[in-house]
């Protein structure tokens, strides 16, 4: 076990590696001047393009720059220099001119909303995907299965922002089912009950696509598992119904929704773009597409790299999770 | 007193395209500690008969009728007359089956241990403790060694023969009175089935239970069976103690399964042959009697009548009984 843990850690290190060198290399040879871009669109100054174009190192010959961003990962960064110095200690992403503001702080600013987001809907997808999947796969062809036949076909036709849109004029406009979300996205630990108020609808909007995708997947692996031999070996030996279920036939049929609900997971936290853009949620989503709008290309190369890297992180977890689950994996 | 005695027991499967009559009115005995041999190509209703007794076919997919009177230790009960949920306190206890691939018949993410004291802590309301020590006494009964340590090992890390021995000490946990064993041996090497048989019926006289043995291999049949049963699209075609039945066999369908055993005293080119032509389709049925588009001696009492009527099965002699015209009332 460790040892498959110490390979599957060190096999993640170098797609890491690989990955950001990737994105850097892609988007140093963009057509596009960086430099240019750092003092927004009245800035015809050549004296100051090319100053900033110094300060940020989009002078320095390009494997160089690599270098630069990884040492700034581990030992912090400075750029420019003298009156005009500015500091962004490890683990540093580089410098957004745009924003005025160390990229890694922008991220550390993005990120709890993203994951805020993220953990309410999966929690919420989960509970009604699983549980939605089980019941239509033991009620098969009766009313809840049929019912659930419906919802998974919504869920996966709806795109995320119209349901998003509908959410909120229905259930909120029209029906006061839930108050207005009103004012600013609120942290966690200053007022939990606020945070999951505003939270609420985006979470809601999210799972419903997810919950779709999941109910029918478990309702055909609890089908397919539930054919398997040795759930007939389990009946045969006079179990109840309801341990074969819950023992025998669950425990194979959801193995492999840890993995997906890793990945998706993951998926999300690298950035729930629409659905941040619908709410007006301050995510990583949102950070990343205003940046790829302004060409903000510290922003760019950190956002992209962040959702590669919770992407490798996550697969590493669901991995050793799953050796856990699955005892067949163990010996590997 | 006989142990179990099956009275035209049936089994439909309705199906998109047409109703499928796995099992017709069968009806068959087996007395305590004896070996019943079911024989018959693929597709001849074997697994469905006795998947039917231990009550393991979906109610929704089949219709399943007759009467199959089980002597348990509650006294007689009609195990198809019973509701599936008062049926479990036999299963796995008075009556028990394995199957025929041990290697997806456990489940892959327990110990055997766990699946073993579970198949006891069933059935007896015992600590923990006990379980495990009944479980170490029947894995080493099966010829697993270091049972106690075995005990924690997942089935992934067995071989074939060694997961089937798995499944007969789980069987045998709660000392059933009849072991069904469905083709225990074909999913292994030839060498491991030889070990496995023997196991079996070593067990079986130890143990003092009854066998309902399903196989298409009549090699194993006249080492093992006391009795034999042969059926034939759903129904049984002859029934007879294995010596007459070796001796005399009286329908052609069983008279090709001998044929097709391979024997020491028969070259090896022999081997083959099998009998003609492939089994019907159990959604249609030829008319008349179902193996007549096979048999090869249909001329001894005329074509027609073989292809318009179905014989009855018939008492040929002592304990002895077939379903053909040839010979009939004789
Ligand atoms: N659930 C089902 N639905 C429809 N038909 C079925 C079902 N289960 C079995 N059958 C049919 O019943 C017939 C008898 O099957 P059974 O499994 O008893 O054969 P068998 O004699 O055990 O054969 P084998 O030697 O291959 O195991 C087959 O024609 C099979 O297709
Ligand atoms: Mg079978």
């Amino acid at each position: 076990m460790f040892a498959y843990i110490s390979r599957r850690l060190a096999v993640s290190l170098l797609i890491l590696l690989t990955v950001s060198f990737a994105v850097y290399v892609i988007f140093a040879f963009l057509p596009f001047d960086p430099a240019a871009l750092t003092c927004g669109k009245n800035c015809n100054d050549p004296g100051i393009i090319e100053a900033n174009r110094h300060r940020l190192g989009y002078d320095l010959p390009f494997f160089t720059q690599y270098f630069l961003f990884l040492k700034g990962l581990f030992f912090g960064r400075s750029f420019g220099e003298g009156a005009a110095l500015i500091n962004c200690p490890a683990p540093s992403l580089g410098y957004s001119f745009q924003q005025h503001a160390c990229v890694t702080n922008l991220i550390g600013e993005a990120l709890p909303v993203t994951f805020s987001l993220a953990i309410g809907a999966i929690v919420m997808w989960l509970a009604l995907g699983i549980g939605l999947g089980i019941l239509a796969a033991r009620f098969r062809g009766r009313i809840v299965d049929q019912l659930s036949t419906i919802f998974v076909l919504i869920g996966t036709s709806l795109p995320t922002f119209l349901t998003g849109l509908l959410l909120m004029v229905f259930v909120v406009i029209r029906w006061h089912l839930i108050p207005f979300p009103s004012g600013n996205y609120t942290p966690f630990l200053e007022n939990p009950f606020e945070w999951a108020q505003i939270l609420f609808l985006p979470w809601l909007t999210l799972a419903f696509a997810y919950a779709a995708l999941y109910t029918r997947f478990v309702r055909s692996s609890v089908i397919d598992t539930s054919n398997e031999d040795y759930i007939r070996t389990a009946r045969a030996k006079g179990l109840s119904e309801s341990v074969i279920l819950g023992k025998h036939t669950l425990r194979a049929a959801l193995a492999p929704i840890a993995t997906m609900a890793g990945l998706d997971f993951a998926g999300l936290l690298g950035g729930a773009i629409l659905t941040e853009s619908v709410f007006n949620l301050p995510g990583l989503g949102r950070l990343a597409i205003s940046a790829v709008v302004k060409y903000d290309l510290p922003i760019i190369v950190a956002t992209t790299l962040l959702a590669a890297f919770i992407v490798v992180v996550m697969n590493l977890i669901v991995d050793i999770l799953y050796a856990y689950i699955d005892p067949r994996v163990r010996v590997a | 007193m006989t142990l179990l005695k099956v009275e035209n027991l049936s089994v439909d499967f309705p199906t998109p395209d047409g109703l499928v009559a796995a099992v017709h009115e069968t009806s068959f005995e087996i007395n305590p500690g004896e070996t019943l041999a079911i024989v018959g190509e693929s597709g001849s209703g074997k697994t469905v008969t006795n998947l039917a007794l231990m009550g393991l076919i979906p109610l929704r997919t089949a219709n399943v009728t007759g009467s199959a009177i089980f002597e348990t230790h509650d006294g007689p009960v009609d195990l198809l007359a019973m509701n599936r949920n008062d049926l479990r306190k036999y299963r796995g206890k008075d009556m028990a089956m394995i199957f025929q691939d041990p290697m997806s018949s456990l489940h892959p993410f327990y110990t055997i241990g766990d699946q073993i004291i579970e198949a006891h802590q069933v059935h007896n309301k015992v600590d923990l403790k006990i379980s495990e020590a009944r479980t170490i006494e029947l894995l080493e009964m099966v010829g697993i060694q270091g049972a106690a340590t075995r005990l924690r090992s997942f089935p992934h890390q067995f071989s074939g023969g060694m997961r089937q021995r798995v499944m007969i000490a789980m069987a045998l946990v709660n000392n059933p009175s009849l072991l069904i064993a469905d083709e225990p041996t074909t999913a292994l090497d030839v060498t491991v089935q030889a070990q496995i048989m023997k196991l079996l019926s070593d067990l079986q006289k130890e143990l003092k239970m009854a066998m309902i043995l399903i196989t298409h291999d009549m090699g194993v049949v006249a080492g093992a069976a006391d009795r034999v049963n042969v059926m034939y699209a759903g129904r049984i075609v002859e029934s007879a103690n294995v010596k007459d039945l070796y001796a005399n066999p009286l329908m052609p369908y069983t008279q090709g399964l001998l044929a097709s055993v391979p024997r020491m005293d028969r070259p090896h080119a022999d081997r083959l042959s099998a009998i003609p032509g492939q089994p019907p389709s159990m959604i249609a049925l030829p008319s008349g009697c179902s193996f007549n588009p096979r048999c090869s001696r249909k001329s001894e009492v005329g074509a027609s009548k073989c292809e318009s009527q179905m014989p009855n099965l018939t008492t040929r002699g002592h304990e002895h009984f077939a379903r053909c015209f040839i010979g009939e009332g004789v």
